[in-house]
Formats: C-alpha cells, sequence, structure tokens
C-alpha cells in the first residue's frame, strides 16, 4: 500500500511539473518572444494554420500547409506585408473539433494574430467560435459549411460555399438539361458532403429535377460503392451527382467503369484533385464534371509559377484547396494594406480593421477575378463548372 | 437479377474480409490476443505490392510474392519486439500494446509514402465474366477474390491438420503449458502464426486494393476492424468459422446497403452480428467453453 | 476495517492532489500564467478522466472489456446538448445545464442498462466486439438523425433535412453528420473537477459498498458467488449502468466545451473507446487514480509534442509501447526491481530533489 501511496505521489508530481513546468515554459517562451522583437525591433505578422497532416484526412491539410508557405516565402522575399515579415505556423488537427481547438490554443499561445484556417469544416465550425470569443481575425480556405460564418462576423471564406455549390450545381444541371433523371451518392457521416447534398437536394426540387436515387455511404464503409452504384443505375440515373472527395471518387469512378456504367458525374469542389491521384486511369474521370475555380495546368503565369514551385519542393501537384490557401495569404496581405497595419496592433484592433478591410478588397488570384467578401463572410466569386476532356479541365459556360 | 449481382458482390467483398479474418483468428487461437495492427500490415502489404508493380514495374504475382515475404517479416518482428515479452503479462496490455503498433504502422507508412491516397492498378488483368445477356456481370477480381479465399483456406486446413508445424499449433492453442512438456518450442509456433497471418495479410491488402482501388496510410484500419468482428461473428480461433464470419458479414453488408438503407447499412450490420452472438454466444462455429470451478 | 481505511486513505489523498492542482491551476489561469492551450484543455481531460472512471468500473471491478464507452459518452454528450439548444431561450443558464447534466447521465444509464441486459450474457472478447458493436451502431444512427424546431414544436427524421417538413424560419436543432452547432459553453474547470471528485468518491464507495464486494466476487468466480446465492445478473447490472451513467457525465462535459458537436470514428468511435481503454489499462486496471493521471498525461502528450510537427504522433505511439512494455513486461518488471527502479523507488528519490529544489 506503501508503495502505491507512493508511486501516486510520484505521478501525481510528475503531472504537476507538466502543468507547471509548461505553463512557465509558455510564459517565458511569450516573454522571451516580446523581448527579441523589442531588442532587434523586428517585428513580424504572425499567421497560423491549422489542417488535418496526420489521419484520414491528411492528403487535404497538407497541401493546405505546403501552398501556404509557399506564398508566405514568396511575401516575405518580396519585402512582406507593409515591411514587416511573416511567420507561419502550421498546427495539426486530425480534422477532429477538439483537437482543433487545442491546435488553435497551441498557436495563440505562439502568438498569432490572423489564422488561415481550419481546412475541415467540422473543425473549422469548433475554431470560430474561439476566434470570435478572442477577437482573432479567420480565414479558411476550405471550410464551406455556412455554420463556420454565421453569427462569426470575424470568419470569411476563400471557397465557396456549401449551398452556393449545392444550388449552383442544380442551376447548372436544370439550365443545360444535363440530364431529367439524377441519383446522388454522398457521404452521410461527414459535415461538408451532406451539406452540400442538403442544399443540392433543395434547389432540385426548386428546379423540378427528379431524383431517382439517393444513396448514403459512411467513412466506416467508404470502400466499396458497388451497391449504391447499382441501385442507382437500376433507378435509371442519368446523371450521378457526387458531393464528396477525390480520394473516394477515384474508386466510385473506377468500379462504374468495372460495372460498366456510364452515367454524366457531376462533382462539387471536393472533387478537384482526382487527376493527380497518383496512378489514376485518368481517362476514367473523361466527362466528369466538378466545380473548381483553379486548374493546374492553366496558361497564366501566376498559376504555373504556384504549381512549379509547389511541385519542386513538395512533389505532386497542388489542387484547388492548395490554391485557396495560396490566395488567403494574398487576400489577407491585400487587407493588411489597405488598412495600414502593423504588428504593433492588438490582436482585436487587427480584427476589427480586417472585417472592415477584407470588404472592400477586390482580389485577383489564382481563384478567382474579382474576388470580394460581404459582412456574411462570403466569397463573391461562383462556383464555375468544368468538364474534363482529355486529361485536362476545360471550363463549360 | 438485382439480386444475384449484390450477392456476388457481397461474396467478393465477404472474401477479402475472410482472408484478413483469418489472421486475427489465428492468432487469437494461438497466442489468445487480439492483434489490432493486423489491418496496418495489411496496407503495408498493399504499398509493398503497389511500389512493386507501379514504379518498378515488376508483374503482380512477384510483387506479391515481395509483399509476402515483406510481411512476414514485419509481422515476426513486430511479434519479437512488441508482443513476445508481455506474454506472460494481462492480455489487455497486450491489446493496448498492438494498439500502439497499429499507430505506429499508420504514422510512418505516412512520412514514408504521404498523405495523398494512390490509385491502386488491379492485379487481375482479366475483365471477368458476363453472362445473361450482359445483365450479370462478375468482375475478374471478384472471382479471383473468391477463388483465392477458398484456395487460402483449403490449404490452411490442411496445414493445421496434417503437418508437424500445424499439429504444433493445434497443442499450442489447445493447452500452452501441456504442449511445452510435450516438447513443442511454443515461441517458434508462436512466431510461425504471425509470419503466417501477416503473409496473408499481403495477399488481402493486394485483393483488397484491386477491388477498391485507393490506398492510402489508413486504408487497412477499417477492413481491420470488420474482419475483426468477422472472426468474432464466425467464432474467434476457428479457421472455417473465420471464412464463414467473412463471407457473411460482407454479404449482409451488401445486402443490407441494397434493400433497407445505405445510411444505416453498418448498425445493421452490427446489429446483426449483436443477435446472432445473442443466439450463440461464442460465434456460428466457435467451441463453447465450459467454465470449470 | 483497516482495508477499509487505507482505500479510503488512498481516495483521500487523489482528490487531495486534485484540489492542489486545481488550486494551482486556476490561480495560474487567474493570473494569466496559463498557457492557452493548457486551458483549452482542463475540461475536455477531465471529461476523458471521467469516462476513464467510467470504463474502470467496468474493467477493473466487473471483469468485463468493453469497447463502447464512447457511445455512452456520444449518448450522454448529444442528449445533453440537445435539450441545452431546445431550451436555450426558455430556462435561465444555471437550471437548464443541471438539467442537461441530470438529462445526459440518465440517458447514457439507459443505455448502459438497455446495452447491459443482452450483452452481460455473453463473456470475454464476444462481450468486447458487442459493445464496440452498439458503439458504431449509436454513432451510425446519430449522423443520420434530423431534428427540426419550429413554432409547431420538434420535427424529427432519419432521413434528410427536407423530410422535416419545417416552416421556414424553424431552426435545425440535429443536423446529421452536421451534428449541434452552438451548444452553449458552460462546461468551466471548476465544475469539471467537482464532477471528476464526485465520480471517484462514488466509485469508491460502490465498490466498497456490499453490492460493490458482490461485484468483486462475480468477477473473481462467477459460478462460487452465483453457488453462495448472489443475483449476477442484478449485480453486473447495476455495476454496467453506473459505468455508463459516469461515461456520460464526461460526454456532458465534452458537449459543452465546444461549439461543434458532431460524431466521428475519432471522437465518438471505436477509435475513442480504445483510446479510453488505453487510459484505463496504462492507469492500472482497477485503479481509478491511475485512470486519471493516464487520461491527462496522453491527452497531454501529442499536444506537447506538437514541436515535432509530422513526427509527433510517431513519437508518441512509440512512447505508448514503450510505457506498455515497461509497465507490464514481466521482465522489465523484474530487471526494475533489482535495481530499484520501481515507482517507488523512483518517487523516494523525486521527493528528495524536490525538497532540495524547495529549500
Amino acid at each position: 500500500m506503501k508503495k502505491k501511496l507512493l508511486s501516486l505521489a510520484l505521478v501525481s508530481a510528475m503531472t504537476a511539473s507538466l502543468f507547471v513546468g509548461c505553463g512557465d515554459a509558455a510564459k517565458s517562451a511569450d516573454g522571451n518572444d516580446q523581448a527579441t522583437e523589442e531588442a532587434a525591433g523586428e517585428l513580424t505578422w504572425k499567421i497560423g494554420g491549422i489542417g488535418p497532416t496526420t489521419g484520414g484526412a491528411a492528403q487535404y491539410g497538407t497541401g493546405v500547409m505546403n501552398a501556404i508557405q509557399i506564398a508566405v516565402d514568396e511575401v516575405n522575399a518580396d519585402g512582406g506585408i507593409n515591411g514587416y515579415q511573416i511567420a507561419f505556423n502550421f498546427q495539426d488537427d486530425e480534422a477532429d473539433a477538439q483537437k482543433s481547438v487545442n491546435a488553435y490554443n497551441t498557436l495563440k499561445d505562439w502568438g498569432m494574430q490572423i489564422l488561415e484556417g481550419t481546412v475541415t469544416s467540422g473543425a473549422c465550425t469548433a475554431v470560430s467560435a474561439e476566434t470570435y470569443n478572442d477577437r482573432i481575425f479567420q480565414i479558411t480556405p476550405s471550410a464551406s459549411s455556412t455554420d463556420v460564418t454565421t453569427g462569426h462576423d470575424n470568419s470569411f471564406q476563400i471557397c465557396f460555399s456549401d449551398p452556393n455549390q449545392g444550388t449552383v450545381s442544380a442551376d447548372y444541371i436544370a439550365d443545360n438539361g444535363l440530364a431529367a433523371k439524377i441519383g446522388i451518392i454522398y457521404d452521410s457521416s461527414d459535415t461538408y458532403s451532406s451539406g452540400v447534398y442538403q442544399n443540392f437536394a433543395t434547389e432540385t426540387q426548386a428546379k423540378g429535377l427528379e431524383i431517382v436515387a439517393t444513396e448514403a455511404f459512411t467513412s466506416d464503409s467508404k470502400t466499396d460503392f458497388t451497391t449504391q452504384l447499382q441501385k442507382c443505375k437500376d433507378a435509371g440515373a442519368e446523371l450521378l451527382f457526387l458531393p464528396f472527395y477525390y480520394t473516394e471518387a477515384a474508386i466510385v469512378l473506377t468500379q462504374a467503369n468495372q460495372m460498366d456504367y456510364a452515367p454524366i458525374f457531376f462533382g462539387v469542389d471536393g472533387l478537384d484533385g482526382i487527376l493527380s491521384v497518383e496512378n489514376f486511369d485518368v481517362s476514367l474521370a473523361e466527362g466528369v464534371y466538378l466545380l473548381t475555380p483553379f486548374a493546374a495546368d492553366a496558361e497564366d503565369e501566376a498559376t504555373q509559377s504556384f504549381v512549379s514551385k509547389y511541385e519542386e519542393q513538395f512533389g505532386g501537384i497542388p489542387n484547388q484547396f492548395a490554391a485557396d490557401a495560396y490566395d488567403g495569404v494574398y487576400i489577407i496581405k491585400e487587407a493588411i494594406e489597405s488598412a495600414n497595419l502593423t504588428p504593433e496592433a492588438s490582436n482585436e484592433e487587427i480584427c476589427e480593421a480586417l472585417i472592415s478591410a477584407i470588404q472592400s478588397v477586390n482580389y485577383n488570384g489564382l481563384t478567382g477575378e474579382n474576388m470580394t467578401w460581404n459582412a456574411a463572410g462570403e466569397v463573391s466569386k461562383d462556383p464555375k463548372a468544368v468538364v474534363i476532356q482529355n486529361g485536362a479541365y476545360v471550363s463549360v459556360q | 437479377m438485382g439480386f444475384l449481382t449484390y450477392l456476388i458482390n457481397g461474396l467478393s467483398l465477404g472474401s477479402v474480409y475472410a482472408i484478413i479474418a483469418l489472421g486475427y483468428t489465428m492468432v487469437y487461437g494461438i497466442a489468445k490476443m487480439l492483434n489490432f495492427a493486423h489491418g496496418d500490415v495489411i496496407m503495408i502489404g498493399a504499398y509493398v505490392t503497389f511500389i512493386g508493380m507501379s514504379s518498378s514495374g515488376i508483374p503482380a504475382v512477384p510483387a506479391i510474392v515481395i509483399s509476402i515475404i515483406v510481411c512476414t517479416a514485419l509481422g515476426m518482428l513486430i511479434e519479437k519486439v512488441a508482443y513476445s515479452p508481455l506474454r506472460k503479462a494481462t492480455n489487455l496490455a497486450v491489446l493496448i500494446t498492438a494498439i500502439g503498433v497499429s499507430y505506429f504502422l499508420q504514422n510512418i507508412a505516412l512520412l514514408l509514402f504521404g498523405s495523398n491516397p494512390v490509385s491502386f492498378t488491379s492485379v487481375v488483368k482479366w475483365q471477368g465474366l458476363s453472362l445473361a445477356g450482359g445483365q450479370l456481370k462478375i468482375t475478374g477480381n471478384a472471382i479471383v477474390t473468391i477463388i483465392s479465399c477458398l484456395i487460402i483456406m483449403v490449404c490452411l486446413m490442411w496445414f493445421v491438420k496434417h503437418t508437424k508445424p500445424g499439429q504444433a499449433m493445434r497443442a499450442v492453442s489447445e493447452d500452452r503449458d501441456a504442449a511445452t512438456l510435450m516438447g513443442i518450442n511454443v515461441n517458434a509456433t508462436i512466431s510461425l502464426t504471425f509470419a503466417i497471418g501477416s503473409g496473408l495479410a499481403a495477399v488481402a491488402g493486394a485483393l483488397l486494393c484491386s477491388s477498391y482501388p485507393s490506398l492510402t496510410p489508413y486504408t487497412g484500419s477499417m477492413p481491420g476492424i470488420k474482419a475483426f468482428t468477422a472472426a468474432v461473428f464466425g467464432g474467434i480461433g476457428s479457421i472455417p468459422g473465420a471464412l464463414l464470419g467473412g463471407l457473411l458479414l460482407g454479404i449482409i453488408e451488401i445486402l443490407a446497403k441494397a434493400y433497407i438503407s445505405s445510411q444505416l447499412a453498418d448498425a445493421i450490420v452490427f446489429a446483426v452480428l449483436i443477435i446472432v452472438l445473442l443466439v450463440k454466444p461464442t460465434g456460428i462455429l466457435g467451441k463453447q467453453i465450459k467454465e470449470k470451478v | 476495517m483497516k482495508n477499509m481505511n487505507k482505500s479510503t486513505q488512498k481516495l483521500l489523498s487523489t482528490i487531495g492532489v486534485i484540489v492542489v492542482l486545481y488550486i494551482v491551476l486556476s490561480v495560474m489561469e487567474g493570473t494569466g500564467n496559463l498557457s492557452s492551450l493548457l486551458s483549452g484543455l482542463l475540461v475536455p481531460v477531465c471529461a476523458y478522466s471521467l469516462v476513464a472512471v467510467g470504463l474502470n468500473l467496468c474493467v477493473g471491478y466487473l471483469g468485463e472489456l468493453s469497447l463502447g464507452h464512447a457511445g455512452f459518452m456520444c449518448v450522454g454528450a448529444f442528449a445533453s446538448a440537445f435539450f441545452s439548444k431546445v431550451f436555450m431561450n426558455t430556462i435561465p443558464d444555471v437550471p437548464r445545464f443541471i438539467l442537461s447534466l441530470l438529462i445526459g447521465t440518465c440517458f447514457a444509464a439507459l443505455f448502459g442498462f438497455l446495452i447491459a441486459i443482452p450483452v452481460l450474457r455473453l463473456s470475454g472478447d464476444y462481450l468486447a466486439i458487442v459493445t464496440l458493436a452498439f458503439g458504431e451502431i449509436i454513432k451510425n444512427v446519430i449522423n443520420v438523425i434530423y431534428i427540426g424546431m419550429d413554432s409547431k414544436g420538434l420535427h424529427f427524421s432519419m432521413k434528410d433535412m427536407l423530410s422535416l417538413g419545417m416552416e421556414p424560419g424553424g431552426t435545425l436543432v440535429v443536423n446529421g453528420a452536421q451534428g449541434i452547432t452552438g451548444t452553449p459553453r458552460q462546461s468551466t474547470f471548476t465544475l469539471a473537477v467537482i464532477l471528476l471528485i464526485l465520480a471517484l468518491v462514488i466509485t469508491h464507495n460502490f465498490v466498497n459498498s456490499r453490492t460493490g464486494r458482490a461485484v468483486k466476487a462475480i468477477r473473481d468466480n462467477q459460478i462460487a458467488a452465483e453457488t453462495v446465492g448472489l443475483p449476477i445478473t442484478k449485480y453486473k447490472l447495476i455495476a454496467f449502468t453506473i459505468s455508463a451513467a459516469i461515461a456520460g457525465v464526461g460526454g456532458v462535459l465534452y458537449a459543452h466545451n465546444i461549439n461543434s458537436l458532431i460524431a466521428t470514428t475519432n471522437n465518438f468511435g471505436y477509435n475513442m473507446s480504445i483510446m479510453i481503454l488505453v487510459y484505463v489499462v496504462l492507469g492500472g486496471i482497477g485503479n481509478f487514480s491511475g485512470s486519471v493521471v493516464a487520461a491527462v498525461v496522453l491527452t497531454l502528450l501529442p499536444e506537447l509534442l506538437r514541436g515535432l510537427s509530422t513526427y509527433r504522433m510517431l513519437i508518441y505511439s512509440i512512447v505508448l509501447i514503450a510505457l506498455m512494455l515497461f509497465n507490464w513486461a514481466p521482465s522489465i518488471l523484474e530487471y526494475r526491481n533489482k535495481h530499484g527502479l520501481t515507482a517507488a523507488a523512483i518517487a523516494a528519490k523525486f521527493k528528495k530533489k524536490n525538497t532540495k529544489e524547495v529549500s
């Protein structure tokens, strides 16, 4: 018993020292930071990023992290923002809401002034409540749920929102008479996928399109889609709406091909990236529609320079989320410049100034021309449908 | 016709579960431990096959053979480093260590292969059969998967029943202490079991990713859990039980999706499992162990 | 009687440590010396500790391995968050939270009870897999529940939002996979610590009560217990239900600390169940204080390893394996005994060092 008691005392002491140690470390680190900055007279912009870099959604967060890094390096090489360099810190959240809040708190301890994140919708909703309370300006490259921006005046999106994507997809299908009978497969365990699905279903009703099959899958069974495809096929669906990510879409396309089912496939922005899945037979994606404002093989100089830098530094071809994240840094830069801020300002001052500044920004970037933001935090760019032809995106209007 | 298609898809999915479940069930039968890292060995196996085929251009069969060798070595290494020191400790301790190994394999794969999914080229080139005037289509993957599963099963049954090492395995699984007294090298037998289980994992990885061709460092974890369920379903520790459990689980999953609800398919599969276990508390083919006073 | 005293003593010392930690941390937080990361983790750590204490009751005293405790946490979280959200504007904060805490706990207990009836007929790994199955069913079902609220009352659907048939202007309370957004944030560290201490006291009293001793007797030898006339099922049910209820309390705390409550494999699925089991085994089976310590250490570890970026989870897994071997491998235990590396010996050294530092 004595031994147990002692061991208990030991572990509690260790835990206590852990807590105390951390608190002290954080305190002294903060103190040091300020001290060194003041001593050297070198203030920096502290921009934080959050997204999954481990766990099942790691591929989406890693791209965003890499792209922000590229943009930050460019801006720094170019003299920074208003003459101040940017320090960038990206934290992993495994796409989990609680871990995302932990990541956010870590960044806060680091002294973050502006947050570019988080990558996934569910986690972003949790974090935007925190940034709202702490008055830290937040712009997310890829979290499309309206819960992110609703009621949070400090949160802005670079990507299209869920309702936006669902509505535009349904409108495009109806207006162009792509198909009369529509089948839907969506991920019923994913915030983003079910969000887009709901808005799409609402709009199809308004447009008088007929949904003949609505099939779901979950994160626990996202390898076998033959059944869902078979049911859509049996129901006579001429068009399949696929509001989910390219990882699963690659399987759907392969399995549909194996069963000789060739409807029109229509995806949203999560599908961007499918052409760069390693070893994927791109001929399977021929004729697939998707929503993306970004094409990695676009001719313009900005895109080409970004893509080549990305390939050189990290390997692989960046997708739309990476491009959105890259734009994000420049959007922040433009907003800061128009608000004429310096890093000396408090987080709250920066936040309030940027909230009004971003609404007057008119930005041309990789993912759109003349992007503007409204008070609700949504970006003005309209989702544009592209179709894959000969292994490349061709915009359709 | 629809029903038949679903049934064949279910058999194909179930065969993959069955091969994975074999790995669980053999290890459980002999070492009395749940090897939660088994699913991740499958993932490693699939990556090795993928690299062999796509990057080095080796044909499918030698690529799988290489993958079997790598996985066998990996399985034995894991057993040696992480599990064997805990052989006399409580089962739960080994279970937790297995979970640690599972995290380890996932994260090492994440560092080695990156987080982006790769599209796995099917190891089966054959397009498959088209019956009843194209109404019923059976893919080459499905046929090869089902046949491999049956072959593996027959070979294993023969191995366990009629060879010396197989008999040693059965002896160890019956009574480890008695087996030691009979001069059986228990450590070597357990090591052999891990080797076979992990080798099978390599085959399962290649077949799994041929049918469902998206490979990420987390590909193995969910089929691993499903196969574990299948092994328990059939009666854990029993080789024919793993086959039966795997096939039933696959078929139930597909039919539930097809005829009841694709949103609730997982819930239905687990509900059936619960009902079966309530009727047969040790799984369909599990041994009823009488508790001694 | 002597035995009683010792375990009570241990409980008191645990509570003492928790209270001291609480005071230190609160003071640090009050004076702004606590990092945001740690102050953000205070409530979740208590929530995980609670679930671990609940599971330890099941694993350590009932002797049954449950892989579904995250499911009870999930039930507690969603039931209470739902209640809080619906009555957000009609009931004042404090009574609403007390009610939602009760509702969350009761729902988790109810589910625990209902699940225990069939489950406890099984044993060993079969029982484990069935609890895992129940946990997955709970998660799966919650992901397809849609509940909306408008002037006519509540609307319920298991298909999608459209089939709720709500009036325009109605609000969605539970939105399928998008879960519950905007639960009032009412979990405070003080509250979490009080609940944790309460749970420790309750479990301690339970295992030392007549019922608790019966449960232990059943764990050690069911047949013998049956022979002396103990109603096995009744005692097992009681223990399992309490265990689930405590997990539910953890869920309530968790839900009222986060703006976006969604049920995924990582926070309420088998991954979380397994994580909690790791806390229990690492902290010592049957050792409630140990569960709390393990939950605290293992929650903090990946956060403190953030500096290692991509290597962090790899290091975490290696530490986990090493800790398990260090604590459980018979050969290593023997070595530690021989070379004075037992917890007690280290503690003695540590204490000396500490006093020196202080003086």
